[in-house]
């Protein structure tokens, strides 16, 4: 039989009358009925839901699992967020913390988190597919879909798209977002964040206007050849210059610079020789309390004291003793923004502490540093420079402006198309890879390239990175509801003569007042319904530690009579709070029976002198203030509401409220009022 | 023809075997053996999931008579999604290999593994545990460092004074698992909620009931099971009936 043969006999055998054509159809008809439930049957996430069945067959609980199954598709769906998500259609133990111990996936249970599952879907924080329902396309990026899931050192970058301000349980964001701000990234780089406020830069790079008072051209040669080198805890970065670049630029910067009378006209510091007594100094720079904001490296390399201000341990090898001392008597006439106090010192005090710093050299610092007198060409090239690097985004210099828009917009760095990016050889095709990549080496990513080259460890660049990539299109464009505002800074200001005294001492540098201000000593918007004025005017006159196990101290500003006067009028009546009304508990409301019952409270029921000390001879705790004396130093008024609620009075501090009732309130309140015994000289 | 399909066979076997493992690369090659594998430092520490560890892990390779031996190759390996850098390497001077590991991205306890040959072939093998938080028990190690570890913690830091020293009964380091293993989740949040009289122990420690949310509280339970050591093992889920 030929073959035309063989397919008419088939047709005629199927088609041949009406009901045996009828009888066929009806059977392809059915077939390809079959289809989407056989596709569904073998499909991938039908196998994972059956293994999940298989799966919780033999466990204790199967019951209650099974009945929270629901078999088939599974969809969340987010209309106001844009989320379509199917992840639970595999994953779908999600919600059953019983199954803690499985750590096959997908059938792991969730971490607990704050936040439901059904509310805000998955790719929300994950990113991935939602949509997709194949492992492959909802995990992996394609052709079709740029966003792989996020690696999970990264994830808190989702927190951030609605968190805009720091969360106790996201400590990579925090540090990315400081880090962000504290290195200046935005000083190039425009940020604007969710809520339409631009993110500030928090570093203080100083103006170059008036630089050659302050140093040398040798020292700015070797400084912008590498900063690190002068200092590892600098922020200023590696600009890789060559030496002809960094020679025309270090001319440049003197050239420009323009003379500041009240320095230049001084007459010639006698430096280092003017006070040779080190120890003098030594003790000096210790009581002025300088450490607080300035580190020095000791003989182990270890940095010792405070970041707030710059790293001094090569300080004399940097500064010009006539600047120095300009500086020491009065910071804010070579740099009226500078965060660092005006301390009153005296010429002594003033030639002792420069006769110190001096003393703080490095001779290998500018050792191969031999620069010849530099020449108009290298001077206008050097000017030329200066443009291009875009040295004028972070330091003010003569003649000329901030540039605007000099790097890229990174408001929506976490969501850009990975197709209009360059990747360099061997950098994954990731977002968060060639966020990573282009922290740790910009220049790698072609040669023109003007970012410069940052020293951050590994896991300061993955914060960055996770800061970076909370900066998504979703936080952008979600509905404003969803945002957790970020707490701004406010721009208060006291006014008058005490609010010019108070910006002369630089107090915002370290308290907090009204929404203002830093947070290494204690917020001082209610100082005025806490203390007394008498202990007040004896503290601004000289500073006592109130708590001694703090490095960081109020230091001594050396101030008159009549300026202290003035500040704790200001104080006293301005810095006061509602809720306290420092008249209602009077001396004379308080028994030697309630006095005595507060010091079984205060012993005994709660143990306070575990973190305080009241009698120095016996009391160990030093974590919290020290008591001894607390009766002549605060309101009791204050004492009773901060007893009632710590944190309420004190926001971060580290007292519990142990809800005490009102009566254990006032009878502690009572003894703490007798601890009126004058200064003891009881330090640890 | 011959040869050219034996070419081809050999070039398929080659391609399959580079797909099946990709990215091992090839162990160094040993110049001295040892005998014995043991930690320099590096275990048990604790980072957040997905996140490298602090400090690198070091692990040092003994002779028999517990001399250092350079030169013998040291393997490190892990579950899924651990990775190190490097993976292997030879033993420098003072018979020691350092690795930076980073944890995966899945919270709970992660045992690496170093592993070095003697001279008769056989592997040495050391294991170490690492410990990798979930947010709750990141949430829970920050609250710690604010709230507690001045007191449980008996270290100092430049920046964090320890008041361990000033307390007449000595709290428990939370990582002390002997002592902390043997109380129910129930004790622990009565104890951080109410204070040491709760369960008639010491006023020094404070109630935290009314200065934390129930949810922090449970992360401070969550952060002090993950790092307990010995490991703590729940005693399964107990279900109240709805
Ligand atoms: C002022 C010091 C102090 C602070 C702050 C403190 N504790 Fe304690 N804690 C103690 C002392 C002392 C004990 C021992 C009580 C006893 O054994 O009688 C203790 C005991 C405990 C115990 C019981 C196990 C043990 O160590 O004996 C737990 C759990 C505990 N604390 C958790 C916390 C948590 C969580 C925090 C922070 C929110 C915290 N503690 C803050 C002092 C403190």
């Amino acid at each position: 039989m030929s073959l035309g043969e063989q397919i008419r006999s088939l047709r005629r055998k199927l088609f041949g009358d009406p009901a045996r054509a009828f009888g066929s159809i009806s059977l392809v008809l059915l077939g390809m009925l079959a289809i989407a439930p056989a596709k569904n049957y073998f499909s991938e996430w039908g196998h994972y839901q059956k293994g999940y069945l298989k799966l919780i067959r033999s466990r204790a609980d199967a019951l209650t699992l099974a009945r929270h199954f629901s078999p088939g598709f599974q969809q969340i769906w987010l209309p106001e967020m844009d989320v379509v998500d199917r992840c639970t259609t595999c994953h779908v133990a999600l919600k059953e913390p019983s199954l803690s111990d499985v750590s096959r996936q997908p059938y792991r249970p969730h971490s607990p988190i704050p936040h439901s599952l059904t509310q805000f879907g998955c790719v929300v924080c994950h990113r991935g597919q939602g949509r997709a329902t194949t492992v492959q396309e909802a995990h992996n990026s394609t052709k079709a879909w740029e966003h792989p899931m996020l690696p999970s050192r990264y994830l808190e970058s989702s927190c951030g798209q609605c968190h805009l301000g720091p969360l106790l349980g996201t400590p990579q964001l925090n540090l990315g977002r400081q880090l962000i701000a504290g290195y200046g990234c935005v000083r190039c780089h425009t940020v604007m964040q969710p809520d339409g406020t631009r993110m500030m830069a928090s570093d203080d790079p100083p103006s170059l206007q008036h630089i050659a008072e302050k140093t040398t051209r040798q020292w700015i040669y070797a400084w912008i050849k590498n900063p690190q080198a002068y200092a590892a805890s600098v922020t200023m970065p590696n600009f890789q210059l060559s030496d002809h670049d960094a020679r025309d630029i270090s001319a440049f910067l003197m050239a420009q610079s323009t003379p500041l009378a009240a320095i230049h006209n001084q007459p010639a510091a006698k430096g280092a020789s003017a006070s040779p007594d080190a120890t003098a100094g030594a003790s000096l720079y210790g009581e002025s309390f300088c450490a607080s904001c300035h580190a020095v490296q000791n003989a182990a390399g270890v940095l010792v004291g405070g970041d707030l201000g710059p790293e001094l341990t090569r300080i004399g090898s940097k500064v010009k003793p006539e600047w120095l001392e300009a500086w020491l008597r009065n910071p804010s006439v070579y740099d009226p923004n500078t965060k660092m106090p005006h301390y009153r010192f005296d010429p002594k005090q003033i030639a002792t502490l420069a006769g110190y710093l001096e003393a703080k050299t490095d001779s290998d610092l500018l050792a191969n540093v031999h620069l010849s007198e530099a020449t108009p060409d290298q001077i206008q090239h050097g000017k030329l420079l200066v443009m291009e690097d875009g040295c004028t985004s972070c330091h003010e210099v003569n003649g000329i402006k901030k540039p605007e828009n000099f790097a890229p917009d990174l408001s929506r760095v976490g969501s850009r198309s990975l197709a209009v990016l360059a990747f360099p050889e061997g950098v994954p095709h990731t977002l968060p890879d060639y966020i990573e990549a282009k922290v740790r080496n910009p220049r790698a990513f072609g040669p023109g390239l003007k970012m410069p080259q940052y020293t951050f460890s590994e896991q300061q660049r993955s914060a960055i990175t996770t800061a970076l990539l909370s900066l998504t299109d979703r936080a952008q464009t979600q509905p404003p509801a969803l945002r957790t505002a970020a707490v701004h800074e406010s721009n208060y200001q006291p006014a008058g003569k005490a609010g010019r005294l108070m910006a002369d001492l630089r107090c915002f540098s370290c308290h907090a007042i009204n929404g203002r201000g830093g947070d290494m000593a204690p917020d001082l918007s209610w100082e005025g319904s806490s203390v007394q004025r008498p202990w007040l005017v004896e503290f601004l006159r000289n500073p006592e530690t109130l708590r001694p196990a703090l490095i960081r101290r109020m230091p001594r500003f050396n101030l008159t009579p009549d300026e202290i006067n003035t500040l704790t009028d200001y104080i006293m009546i301005v810095y006061q709070t509602p809720a306290v009304d420092r008249d209602s508990l009077p001396a004379s409301s308080f028994t030697p029976d309630m006095v005595e019952k507060g010091r079984q409270l205060f012993y005994s029921k709660y143990a306070c002198q575990s973190c305080h000390i009241v009698d120095p001879n016996k009391d160990k705790g030093y974590i919290g203030p020290a008591l001894w004396a607390v009766g002549s130093r605060l309101n009791a008024a204050w004492v009773y509401a901060y007893l009632k609620n710590p944190p309420a009075m004190r926001p971060g501090t580290l007292e519990p409220d142990q809800h005490l009732s009102d009566a254990e309130a006032r009878s502690l309140t009572a003894f703490l009022m007798a601890q009126k015994s004058a200064k003891q000289a009881g330090k640890k | 023809m011959k040869n050219g399909t034996a070419i081809a066979i050999l070039c398929c076997l080659l391609v399959l075997a580079g797909c099946n493992r990709p990215k091992t690369s090839p162990a160094p090659q040993a110049t001295a053996h040892g005998a014995a594998l043991v930690e320099v430092s590096g275990g048990k520490q604790v980072a957040q999931a997905g996140m490298e560890l602090d400090q690198p892990v070091v692990v040092q390779v003994n002779d028999a008579q517990n001399n250092a031996v350079t030169g013998a190759a040291v393997v490190f390996r892990g579950p899924a999604g651990v990775s190190f850098n490097p993976a292997s390497g030879l033993t420098d001077s003072s018979g020691q290999l350092s690795t930076i590991v980073t944890l995966g991205g899945v919270a709970g306890r992660y045992v690496i593994r170093a592993t070095t040959t003697d001279a008769g072939g056989k592997n040495v093998e050391l294991k170490l545990d690492e410990i990798a938080l979930g947010y709750q028990q990141t949430l829970g190690r920050e609250l710690n460092r604010q709230y507690c570890s001045r007191c449980h913690n008996p270290e100092s830091t430049r920046e964090r004074v320890s008041n361990y020293d000033n307390l007449t009964t000595k709290p428990h380091a939370f990582t002390e698992g002997d002592a902390l293993n043997k109380m129910s989740d129930a004790d622990l949040a009565a104890i951080i909620s109410h204070g040491g009289p709760a369960l008639n122990q010491s006023p020094e420690m404070p109630s935290f009931g009314y200065t934390l949310a129930k949810s922090d509280i449970q992360a401070l339970i969550s952060y002090i099971r993950a790092v307990a050591d010995p490991p703590y093992h729940s005693a399964g889920v107990v279900y109240a009936k709805k």
